[in-house]
C-alpha cells in the first residue's frame, strides 16, 4: 500500500537558523506516529509543516499519494487538534464542532448527523449548547477531539493535546485516544515531549532531537534497540543505565570489565558481541538487572554489588548501585530483601545489552 | 479583579492611613467640582432669559426656567447671513461622524488583525509608519490635504471630510485592534484555517464576534475626535456642508448687536450632547473578559 503521509528530505529554516533537517519519514494508513523529543527539537514545527501552517524550505511531502508541499492546510484533508484546544470562544459546542463543514458548505441536515454522532462517541450530548469557557479543561479537549473527528480526514494530527490536562485525566484521555485510533482505523500523528505516551499510544515512533531524527521504529524497536546514547537516555523511565565499561576479546566470548570505586571491577562474559572497541558504554534496562534467582537464562551472569541505596515503589523496589562511577538502578521485585549498605547478588541479562561508542554515542551490536 | 475588591475593604488602617485616604478623597472631590462649574453655569445659563442673564449672577440658578434659547439654538439663531440655527450643521456633522467612525474602525479592526495574525514580511515596518501617522500634527496636512481633495473631486464636500477623518483615524484605530488581536493565541487562527476557513471568513466568524470591547473603544475614540474636530471642519467645508464646531463658533463669533449667552450656552450643550450620549451608552457595553476560554484557563 502507499504510505499515506511521506515526507522526503524536509528541511526547514527560520531565517539562518536550520530548524528541521533532512526528515524523512513515511507512515501507512492506520498508522499511529509519534513524533518525541526533548523541548525545542522541532517536533511541533514538523507537525505545522505537515499540516501546511508552515511553509517548508526544502524537500518533499504527499499525503494520500498526492503532492502537497505547497497545498494550503484546507485542502490536504487533515484535522489537528492543538495543544490549547483553540476552541473558537464565542461559537458553542455544538458551532464549534460544525464549522468546519459549514465552511466547507456541507448540508444542514448532514451536520446534524455528524455532530450527534461524533457527540455520542465522546459523550459530550449535554455540552452541545455550550460556550468553550464554560467547559473544564477535560471537556474542552473532548471537544476539540470532537471538531477534528467529525471531519473524518486522511490524516489526524495532535500537537501535544495532553500536557494541559492534570496527571489522572492525562491518562484517561490517552488510553480514549488509544481506543478512538483503534476503533476509527484512522491515520494519527502525535507530538509529545512525554516518552511514555510515546510508547502506549504509537504504532511508529520517530525521536527527534536539534531538528534531526534520531530513529526511527516501533516503540519495542525504539525502547529494546536505542540507535544512540541520547535515544536510550531520553526513552525510559527510569532511563537505562550507561555504563562505561571495557571490552576485550577473549576467544569467541567477550570480556566486559567495569571499574568499581574501591572494590574489584565487575567482570561479565558476553558471548554474543562481536567487533567491540576497547572502550564502550554499556546499556541495560533496570529491569534487565534483577536479584540474582529472579532471572533465568543462558545470557544471565551474576555479580555482588554493593547497595547504596533502596527505593521501594509499590509494585517495584529500585536498588541503586555504583558501577563504572555511575548510579546504576536495578528494578527488584517488591519483596526483596535488599538493604542499603550490603552487599546484594544481581542478575545481569546480557541478552538485553546494548553497547554504544562512547564518543559519537552511536549503537554498536 | 475579585482578589483587588476583596482585599480592599478587608485590613484595618491606622490613623495616619485613614487621614491620607481622607485627604485623597477631599482632593478629588474638589477637583470634580472644579470639573464641573463650567457645565453647571452652561446649563443654569442656557435655561435662563437675556434679562435674567443681565441683571443676576453668573453662578445663580434660574428663576424662571425657559427653554426659549435652547429652541432658538436649534432652529433660529443666526452663523453669518442664514438664520436657521444648528439644525443644519449638527445633521451635516452626523452625516460625516457616523461613516467616517464606521470605515475607520472597519478598516482599522482588518489591518489590526492581518499585522497580528497574518504576519508577513515588512509587517512591523508598515505598523511602525501608521503609528507614525498617529503624530502627523493636523496643520502639517492642511496644505497637501485641500490639494489632493481638489484633485479628487471632494473639495468642500461632506464626503471630503469623511475621507480626511478615516485617513487619519486608520492609524489609531489599527493601533487599537493589532494590540487586542496580538493578545489572541495564534493557534485559533490554524484551528480555523484546518477547518477550511479563509482569510474573511476567519475574521468575520472568529476574530469580529470577539471584538466587542475593542469596538467600543474605537468607536468612542474616534466618535470623539471626529465630531470634536474643528480644524478639518474649518478648513475643508463650505458654507452648507459644515460641521458643528464650525457653526458653534460663527453663532457664537459672528453675531452682532447684543450677545446671546443663553443660546450660545445651549448651542455649545446640544454640539456636545452626543459624544456624552456615545460615552453613555457605548460604555455599558464596555465588557472585558470576552476571550476567556478560548485557551486554558
Amino acid at each position: 500500500m502507499a504510505p499515506i503521509l511521506d515526507i522526503n528530505n524536509l528541511y526547514k529554516n527560520y531565517g539562518s537558523v536550520e530548524i528541521l533537517k533532512d526528515i524523512n519519514v513515511a507512515i501507512e494508513p492506520g498508522d499511529f506516529l509519534v513524533l518525541v523529543g526533548p523541548s525545542g527539537c522541532g517536533k511541533s514545527t514538523l507537525l505545522n509543516c505537515i499540516a501546511g501552517l508552515e511553509p517548508i524550505t526544502g524537500g518533499k511531502l504527499s499525503i494520500g499519494g498526492k503532492d502537497m508541499t505547497h497545498v494550503s492546510p484546507k485542502d490536504r484533508d487533515i484535522a489537528m487538534v492543538f495543544q490549547s484546544y483553540a476552541l473558537y470562544p464565542t461559537m458553542s459546542v455544538a458551532k464549534n464542532i460544525t464549522f468546519g463543514m459549514k465552511v466547507r458548505g456541507v448540508d444542514a441536515a448532514t451536520q446534524e448527523s455528524k455532530l450527534k454522532e461524533v457527540a455520542s462517541q465522546l459523550q459530550i450530548e449535554q455540552l452541545l449548547h455550550r460556550r468553550p469557557g464554560q467547559l473544564s479543561g477535560g471537556q474542552r479537549q473532548r471537544v476539540a477531539m470532537g471538531r477534528a473527528l467529525v471531519r473524518d480526514p486522511k490524516l489526524f494530527l495532535f500537537d501535544e493535546p495532553l500536557s494541559n490536562l492534570d496527571a489522572k485525566l492525562r491518562v484517561e484521555m490517552r488510553s480514549e485516544i488509544k481506543k478512538l485510533h483503534q476503533n476509527l482505523g484512522a491515520t494519527m500523528v502525535y507530538v509529545t515531549h512525554d516518552q511514555i505516551e510515546a510508547m502506549t499510544l504509537a504504532t511508529k515512533i520517530v525521536v527527534l532531537k536539534g531538528g534531526v531524527v534520531q530513529q526511527i521504529g516501533t516503540p519495542a524497536e525504539i525502547y529494546n534497540r536505542p540507535a544512540n546514547l541520547f535515544v536510550a537516555d531520553f526513552m525510559g523511565s527510569p532511563a537505562m543505565n550507561l555504563i562505561p565499561a571495557k571490552a576485550t576479546k577473549n576467544g569467541s566470548d567477550t570480556r566486559i570489565e567495569i571499574a568499581r570505586d574501591g572494590a574489584a571491577p565487575l567482570v561479565l562474559t558476553d558471548t554474543h558481541a562481536e567487533n567491540l572497541p576497547q572502550d564502550v558504554i554499556l546499556g541495560l534496562r533496570p529491569e534487565d538487572i534483577a536479584e540474582a534467582g529472579f532471572r533465568a537464562g543462558e545470557d544471565v551472569q551474576v555479580a555482588e554489588c554493593h547497595i547504596d541505596m533502596v527505593e521501594p515503589a509499590g509494585a517495584d523496589t529500585f536498588v541503586v548501585s555504583e558501577l563504572g562511577g555511575k548510579q546504576v538502578t536495578a528494578r527488584l521485585h517488591a519483596e526483596t530483601g535488599a538493604e542499603s549498605g550490603k552487599v546484594l547478588p544481581l542478575a545481569f541479562d546480557l541478552s538485553k545489552v546494548s553497547y554504544f561508542a562512547p564518543g559519537s554515542g552511536e549503537r554498536l551490536n | 479583579m475579585t482578589d483587588f475588591t476583596q482585599s480592599y475593604t478587608a485590613p484595618r488602617r491606622s490613623f495616619g492611613q485613614l487621614a491620607l485616604r481622607w485627604l485623597l478623597f477631599t482632593l478629588l472631590g474638589l477637583f470634580a467640582l472644579f470639573y464641573l462649574m463650567p457645565l453647571f453655569v452652561m446649563v443654569t445659563t442656557s435655561l435662563k432669559s437675556l434679562e435674567e442673564i443681565r441683571t443676576g449672577s453668573l453662578v445663580a440658578l434660574p428663576r424662571d426656567v425657559t427653554f426659549e434659547a435652547w429652541s432658538t439654538a436649534w432652529s433660529g439663531t443666526c452663523t453669518g447671513v442664514k438664520c436657521e440655527g444648528l439644525r443644519p450643521y449638527f445633521w451635516n456633522s452626523v452625516l460625516m461622524t457616523v461613516p467616517a467612525v464606521f470605515l475607520a474602525t472597519l478598516l482599522g479592526a482588518v489591518n489590526g488583525y492581518v499585522i497580528a495574525q497574518w504576519r508577513f514580511k515588512g509587517a512591523n515596518l508598515i505598523f511602525a509608519m501608521m503609528l507614525f501617522g498617529c503624530f502627523i500634527p493636523f496643520q502639517v496636512v492642511l496644505l497637501p490635504m485641500a490639494r489632493s481633495l481638489g484633485i479628487l473631486g471632494l473639495a468642500g464636500s461632506i464626503p471630503g471630510l469623511i475621507f480626511v477623518h478615516v485617513i487619519y483615524g486608520i492609524g489609531f484605530t489599527t493601533l487599537f485592534f493589532r494590540n487586542y488581536y496580538v493578545t489572541i493565541p495564534a493557534e485559533l487562527t490554524k484551528a480555523a484555517k484546518v477547518d477550511g476557513a479563509g482569510f474573511f471568513r476567519i475574521f468575520w466568524s472568529i476574530f469580529l464576534p470577539l471584538s466587542l470591547p475593542i469596538v467600543v473603544v474605537t468607536v468612542i475614540w474616534q466618535f470623539t475626535n471626529i465630531w470634536n474636530d474643528f480644524l478639518f471642519g474649518v478648513s475643508f467645508s463650505q458654507a452648507g456642508t459644515q460641521p458643528v464646531t464650525v457653526a458653534l463658533n460663527n453663532i457664537v463669533n459672528s453675531t452682532t448687536g447684543v450677545k446671546e449667552y443663553n443660546v450660545d450656552m445651549a448651542a455649545a450643550i446640544i454640539a456636545a450632547l452626543p459624544t456624552l450620549l456615545v460615552y453613555v451608552v457605548a460604555g455599558k457595553y464596555f465588557i472585558r473578559g470576552l476571550t476567556a476560554g478560548s485557551v486554558k484557563g
